[in-house]
């Protein structure tokens, strides 16, 4: 079934290539009123956004509160009685904790608890993603339940104390011995042997043709070998989890992008019903796929209990570097054969990366290369070398992050082969279809972001030859790359809309927001749908007892939203069509001839017949009328190929002394279906870009292959972007809706972490002629 | 031994290990500073004290006496938003909202520091007083990280505020 609904006229893009008209729709330069006057940008003012509906740039609804400080944060709340934790991580990557010694910690001062495996609660292991529907774990290891280690920075011991610094101080106190095992920590000694990887329901491996001979006899080809290192997340916000029994619920204040799927998970490991977890997560102190459930909840819960105390646990920066999880490493080649026109002949995208037996997660970076380009011949595959390390985990564009990379560098790398402008040969290689299903686009205007892309940049058309160019020391170059993120909604999307009399809306459902304006663009959703003023639309999110199994990943939780709204509009249509009096001209209506639009019930094929909401109700005595309902289940993903695509374009200026790599000037132009709010949506463009600026130039954990320990869990040692590194970036989109998203948007929240690290390598190349494999590009690399 | 924070004066812990950023957060409830390192790398914590911008998680709450704090719970005046608390919302220099707090303190504290001329690494000209260009602003806010990439909002806010009241 497709998701058009009633209401929901949208022009339908038949072809790939669209007019320069039609991608000018959205800028976030006009909508933020920026960087007009910067030279090298817009150099055409684009239409300006809409005034009201779906893209207007409605400021953030809590941004008032949150300048202010008075967000409250997952460690920000408090109950009687409560006491602090403290960790004690393990120092070995395998083996067996012989003795631990807790007599010092017992007797410190404020002591209230010290819990190890011997006095831990007997609890079942958490369901990893994928191991149920509503896993929300990083891992399967069961959380302290015997004296077994299984990676270098497992928790081996819990304090709780009357303060924070006595807690920190009795962890000190604790002293483990442990039985040392052989361990796998070294990525070449896990690689041999790989399976290849089974991944989100399918084997991470696609073959079309002979490959490997097609590329031996193209007219042109590369050949190349990639490495990306592992990161991690870094949101600002420490994970932290506030956490009380309250008679037989378990109540917690949690930073999470799914407050069902956790409480769902944390009720399953201490063997409860669902509905005696109460977990809320108002605010999220930055996500990107890392706020998730790991060891810490459980053991501050199991402690909470243990105690009888209610419990405040904020992991320390280490803390989180040691118990919450990361992106894997990956090396990758990417080879691509074509004939002298550009046309590709073969596309090999392989390669293998890390994961621990107990997790299902491997990073999917073949998934650019399945979607993006037609080619003769195609051969993926990914393997999965099994290490005792942290459990690696989603992060920001999982997959497309890193697999973009190679291939976006390698495209690059063929056309001064060829002698073919890079967006030339991206556009010889634009498939009519699906390259792998062979499914029909539900939407894509690929060709269009590139060449708006050029536009707004001022690319310089090139054919073979670098352009970059010398001022004084610095060397500077301009390279380009395409950004992908596929479309995702995951089942479980349900809303309950409450009209009042007034004529006001509550939409209560069970979302997030870790800063993308969820609040703010769900209102604004949930307006078009009910036909009410934005103003008087109230959202309600962050609590496991709104409706609703929805999680903020994978750019679906607009999709998913949009999906529950228009199911939940429909359920109080029919509510309302129930309360229609004899007499009155929608009397006897089917409710699905009617619609809610101005504020009034009316019938869909002749608006005028209509009913204003606060009469219906006054004549019906009702002070509220509610309905909920949940989305229909995913299908239209599996009928259509369902993608994001985009456009980089990245300025280097590299120092021919120092090495010292600056990114100077970045455009993205991004086709994502609609846009929901032009203000929120280039600060989530933005936002991935300056993320990506931090693996493309200096992102890295620093794993230590020998011991299995990471060796830089710390911001004053893991570097991200700084102010002084995040130029001014110019983002713009096609905002063409795609006519199967429920709400004509695909997610936006990952797609500009894409392509940035291939543009600016490509832009590296272009001013210095060093072509850089391995991530990060630093300037040890350059000199 | 008392601090005064937004004007407030509070008795100092006895604890002498307690940071001034948990002093106010866990004893104080005033959670609008916030911890994201706990070491001086992130500059979330950072609050005024006697007009300089200080790494609260660095400070011992005991080394304040006597002294006066502002945090970002002291810059509204009332329902009235600080101008540039209204500038961070009207650029939308923010998403999530953590590191906020931290960013709007050393943007007032840097708007001090320019009126003294005081120059930074990328002032090029030590003879006179440095003056708020961007490139200077964004070398002067790069103590406070930001993860979710709202920098081009908020350099467009400071720089607007630094115009506005300077």
């Amino acid at each position: 079934m497709t998701m058009r609904t009633k209401d929901h006229h949208m022009p339908f893009v038949s072809s790939p290539f669209v007019t320069r008209r039609d991608v000018l729709v959205g800028s976030a330069a006009t909508a933020a009123g920026l960087f007009l006057a910067e030279p090298g940008l817009a150099t055409s003012l684009p239409n300006a956004p809409a005034r009201s509906g779906l893209g207007t740039a409605y400021p953030r609804r809590d941004g008032p509160l949150k300048v202010r400080g008075a967000a409250r944060f997952a460690a920000e709340h408090r109950f009687p009685g409560m006491v602090y934790g403290a960790l004690v991580f393990s120092t070995i990557a395998r083996g067996t904790i012989r003795r631990i010694e807790t007599e010092a910690a017992r007797a410190a001062s404020g002591v209230v608890l010290v819990m190890t495996h011997e006095n831990m609660p007997r609890l079942a292991p958490p369901e990893p993603f994928y191991a149920s529907p509503t896993g929300m774990a990083g891992s399967a290891i069961p959380v302290m339940q015997d004296a077994s280690v299984h990676w270098n920075g497992q928790p081996v011991a819990v304090i709780l104390a009357s303060t924070q610094e006595e807690a920190d101080h009795a962890a000190r106190l604790v002293r483990v011995d442990y039985e040392v095992a052989e361990a796998v920590t070294r990525f070449d000694d896990a690689a041999v042997g790989a399976p290849v990887a089974f991944y989100a329901g399918r084997d991470l491996q696609y073959r079309d043709g002979d490959a490997e001979a097609a590329l031996a006899e193209a007219e042109a080809s590369v050949d190349l070998e990639f490495s990306t290192p592992q990161q991690n997340h870094n949101q600002i916000e420490l994970h932290a989890v506030t956490v009380a029994w309250q008679g037989g619920v378990l109540r917690m204040h949690d930073c999470t992008q799914g407050v069902d799927l956790s409480a769902i998970t944390i009720a399953k490991v201490f063997g409860l019903d669902p509905s005696q977890v109460h977990l809320t997560a108002e605010f999220v102190g930055g996500g990107f796929g890392g706020k998730t459930l790991w060891q810490y909840h459980i053991l501050a819960a199991a402690a909470a209990r243990l105690a009888g105390r209610p419990v405040r646990m904020t992991l320390t920066r280490e803390g989180v570097y040691r118990i919450c999880g990361g992106r894997a490493p990956t090396r990758q080649r990417v080879a691509l054969g074509a004939r002298l026109d550009g046309r590709l002949t073969a596309l090999i995208h392989t390669g293998t990366t890390m994961k621990i037996a107990q997790n299902s997660m491997t990073e999917p970076f073949m998934e650019a290369a399945e979607h993006m380009y037609r080619t003769d011949t195609m051969h993926l595959e990914i393997r999965a070398g099994v290490r005792d390390m942290l459990a690696n985990t989603f992060m920001r564009a999982p997959g497309a992050a890193v697999g973009t990379f190679p291939l976006e560098v390698a495209l690059d790398a063929l056309a001064e082969r060829l002698a073919i402008d890079p967006i030339e040969l991206r556009i010889r290689n634009e498939p009519e279809v699906d390259p792998t299903t062979g499914k029909a686009f539900s939407q894509r205007a690929l060709v269009g972001a590139l060449r708006e892309g050029a536009h707004r940049f001022g690319w310089q058309p090139r054919s073979g030859e670098r352009l970059g160019r010398r001022e004084g020391e610095w060397l500077v170059g301009t390279g380009m790359a395409a950004a992908y993120y596929p479309y995702k909604r995951f089942p479980g999307g349900a809303a309950r809309i409450t009209l009042g009399q007034d004529g006001r809306a509550v939409v209560e459902l069970a979302v997030h927001d870790m800063g993308m304006g969820t609040g703010t663009a769900t209102a604004a959703v949930a307006a078009d749908r009910l036909g009410l003023p934005y103003e008087d639309i109230e959202i309600r999110y962050g609590d496991n007892r709104l409706p609703g199994n929805m999680i903020a990943a994978g750019s679906q939780q607009m999709a998913a939203i949009g999906a529950a709204l228009t199911a939940a509009r429909d359920a109080l249509v029919a509510e309302l069509a129930a309360l229609v009096p004899a007499g009155a001209a929608l009397h006897g209506r089917p409710a699905e001839a009617l619609t809610t639009r101005d504020g009034a019930l009316v019938l869909a094929s002749d608006p005028a017949t209509r009913m204003p909401l606060a009469d219906l109700l006054a004549r019906a005595e009702r002070r509220e009328v509610s309905a909920e309902a949940a989305a229909p289940p995913p299908s239209e993903a599996k009928e259509w190929s369902m993608h994001s695509t985009g456009a980089v374009f990245a300025e280097v200026r590299v120092n021919a002394v120092t090495g010292e790599l600056r990114v100077s000037r970045i455009t993205g132009v991004y086709d994502c279906g609609r846009i929901l709010n032009s203000t929120l949506a280039a600060s989530q463009f933005r936002s991935g870009i300056v993320m990506a600026l931090g693996m493309a130039l200096m992102e890295n954990t620093l794993f230590d292959e020998r011991s299995g320990r990471i060796a830089n869990p710390s911001l004053a040692a893991y570097y991200i972007p700084a102010h002084l590194d995040a130029p001014e970036i110019d983002v713009a989109w096609t905002g063409i809706p795609d006519p199967e998203a429920p709400s004509g948007a695909r997610g936006i929240g990952e797609i500009s972490m894409t392509g940035v690290a291939a543009s600016v390598a490509n832009a590296v190349y272009d001013a210095t002629g060093k072509r850089i494999h391995d991530l990060p590009i630093t300037l040890d690399k350059l000199l | 031994m008392t601090i005064t924070i937004n004007g407030q004066p509070y008795d100092l812990p006895t604890d002498a290990r307690v940071s001034l950023l948990d002093f106010m957060r866990e004893r104080l409830d005033l959670f609008g500073t916030k911890k994201g390192c706990n070491q001086g790398a992130c500059g979330a914590c950072t609050v005024l004290i006697d007009g300089e911008r200080v790494l609260a998680c660095l400070a011992l709450a005991a080394q304040y006496d006597g002294r006066s704090v502002t945090t970002i719970e002291g810059l509204a005046d009332g329902e009235d938003l600080h101008p540039l608390q209204a500038l961070f919302v009207k650029h939308d220099g923010l998403q999530c909202g953590y590191c906020t707090p931290g960013q709007i303190m050393s943007a007032i504290a840097l708007s001090n520091e320019f009126s003294r001329g005081a120059p930074s690494s990328v002032t090029t000209d030590l003879d006179v007083p440095a003056t708020p260009n961007r490139e200077e602003i964004r070398e002067r806010m790069s103590g406070n990280l930001c993860r979710c990439g709202a920098h081009n909002g908020m350099i467009e806010a400071i720089t607007s505020y630094l115009s506005e009241h300077s």
